[in-house]
């Protein structure tokens, strides 16, 4: 009995380097495709929700493409979603990137800016390029996680302006300190597993990621 | 601070990575996504691939070098050279680039700019400044890889750039590039002493201390090395020599050693940045 190859479907709402983790989850042996089409993403396995630039002009775009139904509803089938970078964001409840724009409200909390620490002489940089360390916090595992065999505080690539505040804790995977600010910098809750990084752009332990969060799923 | 990111700069013309010294006389040293993958499997940051000849023509085949690399290398690449119009920049990113670097168009065409910036996002467009120190002790920015005057001092374009909305700046001294003098520290912190983007200097480590002191005496965020990196890739591969068939040859063959660079790994780099408390990803 042959097992039905299972596929994932990554959102294409014309913004984020699609092609990129594409490559990644071939690269991990996965069948993931670009999609913006509501009966293929409804039918998928799995969806990544990618995204690069900013919170409001993504909203517009996946209203534009009328998207929003399909992630939601997705999510709602208790299939497992991977948010990456501004995908991560949309999930929330709202960003004040530009003004207050509405998320997804998938995950309640919101999404700020990182703040010019007021005692501190010299700037930080915004955004933080780069690579930076994930946390476990202290009363979290990551054993039958998708950080499963990373080891605590790895670096990861990081390019962003503004972070996740989740309104439950409980969800937060990682933290991640940038110029004295302690932020998320993953989150796990259910079906739902999003990074503020880039695993794509992390090297072998990003690539390591995202085959775990296949094996984590079933998806291999 | 954050930490450094060591960043190997690959310079382009067709097929092959080539390498100046002052941005011109290239010589070639092999190709460039077998470079890619040795740095990336060795500790790499970021990639930059410049395509140094940037010509309107044969831009296929960076294109192609570019898909092959965005397939197996999994850390950002940045491309550079010649890029005139966001449709240069949408191009290059669906062939696989993560961010592009763009200097002459910049200058010409500030607009593009800012609507490179609103259609790609901050974070993928870094200008890049190209300066040459004058006779009165100015320095000024140049175009079109260090052969035509802008007129623009360094520090009032800086600026501008800044308000731009860019993600990044990247500063080459053309005076100190190639030559393994170090990098010009005096024009890189007269430039990150009045903004605070995120900087990547570029132009001219000859030894490790180069590197240490730029970080700590220009407050970069990033270096981008060629020679010594390269040198020492070559010295790993003398067999890539003999398979060559384009381009200066006898340059490679004879062996030719240079006495201000030294080559160096990525990892020697890291540790000798961390014995100076430079934080490196290792």
């Amino acid at each position: 009995m042959r097992n039905k190859i299972k596929k994932i479907a990554i959102i294409d709402y014309g913004m984020g380097n699609l092609f990129s983790v594409q490559h990644a989850c071939q690269h991990n042996g996965l069948t993931a495709f670009l999609s913006s089409e509501k009966e293929q993403i409804l039918n998928s396995d799995a969806i990544i929700l990618p995204g690069v630039g900013a919170f409001g002009d993504a909203m517009t775009n996946l209203i534009k493409l009328d998207l929003i139904g399909p992630i939601t509803d997705f999510i709602q089938m208790n299939k497992p979603l991977m948010g990456i970078c501004l995908g991560m964001q949309l999930l929330f409840t709202e960003s004040e990137e530009f003004g207050i724009h509405k998320g997804l409200n998938v995950l309640p909390g919101y999404i700020q800016k990182f703040q010019q620490p007021k005692l501190q002489e010299k700037k930080i940089k915004i955004p933080q390029i780069g690579w930076n360390k994930i946390i476990r916090p202290k009363n979290r595992e990551w054993q039958n996680t998708p950080f499963s065999e990373i080891q605590d505080e790895e670096y990861m690539y990081f390019i962003h302006s503004l972070y996740a505040v989740p309104e439950n804790n409980n969800s937060i995977l990682s933290l991640t300190d940038y110029d004295g600010i302690s932020y998320c910098s993953s989150i796990l809750e259910k079906n739902i597993f999003a990074v503020q990084f880039h695993p794509e752009k992390s090297a072998k332990d990003g690539i390591q990621i995202i085959k775990n969060f296949a094996q984590t799923y079933n998806l291999s | 601070m954050g930490c450094i990111r060591i960043i190997p700069r690959i310079d382009i013309k067709g097929p092959n990575l080539v390498k100046g010294v002052h941005l011109e006389g290239l010589r070639v040293l092999g190709k460039p996504e077998e470079f890619a993958r040795y740095y990336y499997e060795n500790g790499a940051d970021e990639l930059i691939y410049m395509d140094v000849v940037a010509s309107l023509y044969d831009r296929n085949s960076l294109h192609d070098i570019i898909s092959r690399t965005a397939k197996e290398i999994f850390i950002p690449l940045t491309v550079g050279g010649g890029i005139r119009s966001t449709t240069d920049i949408k191009s290059v990113l669906r062939a696989g680039a993560d961010k592009v670097s763009i200097n002459t168009a910049a200058v010409k065409n500030p607009q593009l700019i800012k609507d490179a910036v609103k259609m790609f996002g901050s974070s993928t467009i870094i200008v890049s400044i190209e300066a040459i120190k004058q006779a009165d002790g100015t320095y000024l920015a140049f175009m079109d890889n260090g052969r035509e005057h802008t007129g623009l001092e360094v520090v009032k374009w800086a600026k501008k750039i800044e308000e731009l909305g860019v993600g990044e700046i990247m500063i080459t001294s053309v005076d100190n590039e190639g030559t393994g003098c170090g990098y010009d520290i005096e024009l890189i912190k007269m430039i990150t002493d009045e903004v605070s983007l995120s900087v990547v200097a570029n132009g001219g480590p000859g030894q490790l201390k180069d590197i240490k002191e730029v970080v700590l005496k220009g407050n970069v965020n990033a270096v981008s090395i060629a020679s010594m990196l390269h040198y020492n890739y070559l010295n790993l591969n003398k067999s890539i020599i003999e398979s060559e068939s384009e381009g200066n040859k006898e340059f490679l063959k004879s062996g030719n050693s240079f006495s201000k660079i030294q080559s160096a790994t990525i990892l020697e780099i890291k540790n000798y940045m961390t014995e100076y408390n430079i934080n490196c990803r290792i």
